[in-house]
């Protein structure tokens, strides 16, 4: 697979090859992938590379995938203008 | 996990990693630090990644003044792969009510004294730094350039990974269980991962730091207190600096990524462990920020989250070493602003330990104040 030009985390622009570098430098969860280069922090936050990059880490080591630690789910689940949530729209 | 260590550093977020990286850079061997979870998975992780210098006590101000010198330096001095984000836009704290500027005026004239390049100034040029700024009502606002923004998630990295260069060892997903201690003296740290014989214990727990004394039987003035924030989706560079409305218990910054960062403070929250985000936090925030800066309404919420302060009872840092278990050193309380201060903390706590000549004095942090009544209340908190 072309990991170079195969895009993990649409939102943000993150590539397989970034996610694989990171893992081979020991960073162990989503959570801490996430915080260093914003992989599911865009606007759809995660709901397409969380798996992707869990797959990724199941395989480094060899692990289920649903042994991989998910991260928390925050709210809301779209995004939603601050002129709704002040009551004004 | 090694058995025996020089220094163990409970905690690894900004206070934990930077205390790391300030002894091992003065020569301490076999460092190890331990953290519950990842790495700024806590407080520093969760805060709103300002840094500013406008504090209202002098302790603050002079370890925010010189920890400012030091993000600025910072991608070269950690020789940081990646980039601390550190962005001087300036805080921009605006005033509503005639006795807040009287504060604002007392805070400033401690900013002078020590050469922090505050100004005071109108809500009209208050207005051209931030034009979509709501000065109906305001009666003034002071504005510091040199304040702004840093990516804690990078700062800490780059600490680790410089205190990695240097030989210390991090212990993550390792909880610790118990102190043990000789004769007044901590021995050795228990954890999920085995035991470590240590002369020298430092507690960098932020909120849990009171949960790590009580194993040495200490008992720290320090409650944990939940914060919440928000960030919005990224758009195009249209506000400098962080402003702050003490008034509207807001904080709110654009990022160097475009999204905005905002939070408030809210005066009911209980003194307690809890860390969901709420559905009022949404509410308040947003009629806060829509009020202060109404241009905010069309921006989009992508996520919420919560995180929690380490309160001490003056809003000022704890930094001293156990009466009850010498060798085991407390670096918490912070307050809600331990990520701004972390890098001169680190430096000031590391000369303590190692008995070198200290950059300000440290006694100022220590536990006695509380005994004494003589606390260092802090004027300026969110």
């Amino acid at each position: 697979m072309q990991t170079k030009e195969t895009i993990v985390c649409r939102c943000e622009d993150i590539t397989l090859d970034e996610i694989k570098s990171l893992i081979s430098q020991g960073y162990r969860t989503i959570d801490e992938i996430k915080r260093v280069i914003r992989a599911g922090m865009g606007p759809c936050q995660g709901r397409t590379c969380r798996m992707l990059i869990a797959q990724e880490l199941a395989k480094a080591y060899g692990i289920p995938v649903g042994d991989v630690l998910m991260p928390t789910f925050r709210a809301p689940v779209k995004p939603v203008k601050l002129g709704t949530f002040a009551g004004g729209e | 996990m090694q058995k025996v260590a020089n220094v163990v550093i409970i905690g690894g977020g900004i206070i934990g990693c930077s205390v790391a990286y300030e002894l091992a850079i003065r020569g301490v061997k076999d460092i190890v630090v331990i953290e519950k979870q990842f790495l700024s998975s806590g407080a520093t992780g969760r805060c709103g990644a300002g840094v500013r210098q406008q504090w209202g006590t002098e302790t603050n101000a002079i370890l925010a003044r010189d920890s400012v010198k030091r993000f600025e330096g910072m991608n070269e001095e950690l020789e940081y792969d990646r980039d601390i984000e550190f962005k001087q836009g300036g805080y921009l704290m605006v005033s509503y009510t005639q006795g807040e500027w009287n504060q604002y005026k007392k805070n400033v004239a401690v900013q002078h004294s020590l050469g922090i390049p505050t100004k005071m100034i109108t809500p009209q040029e208050a207005q051209e730094i931030v034009p979509h700024l709501n000065i109906n009502g305001l009666v003034g606002a002071t504005f510091c350039q040199t304040d702004g923004h840093a990516n804690p998630f990078h700062v800490v990295d780059a600490y680790y990974k410089a205190a990695s260069r240097l030989g210390v060892k991090f212990e993550t997903y390792t909880t610790v269980t118990g102190i043990k201690k000789e004769n007044g003296k901590v021995t050795a740290v228990q954890t999920t991962k085995g035991d470590i014989d240590t002369p020298i214990v430092i507690n960098a727990c932020g909120y849990a730091a009171g949960t790590i004394c009580k194993m040495a039987g200490f008992e720290l003035p320090l409650y944990p207190q939940r914060h919440q924030a928000l960030v919005t989706e990224p758009v195009e560079p249209c506000q400098g600096p962080m402003v702050i409305s003490l008034h509207h218990r807001l904080y709110c910054q654009q990022t160097p990524h475009g999204s905005f960062i905002m939070g408030v403070g809210d005066p009911h929250e209980p003194k307690d462990f809890n860390i969901n985000s709420s559905w009022e936090f949404l509410e308040d925030v947003a009629r806060q920020a829509t009020t202060v800066l109404p241009l905010l309404k069309n921006l989009r919420v992508v996520r919420q989250w919560s995180g929690l302060y380490d309160m001490s009872p003056d809003a000022n840092p704890i930094l001293d070493e156990i009466p009850e278990a010498k060798g085991m050193w407390v670096a918490a309380g912070f307050s809600g602003h331990g990520f701004m201060v972390g890098p001169q903390t680190a430096v000031l706590l590391a000369q303590k330990i190692l008995g070198q000549e200290s950059f300000m004095p440290i006694a100022r942090f220590g536990l006695d104040r509380f005994r004494r009544g003589e606390l260092l209340l802090e004027p300026a908190v969110v």
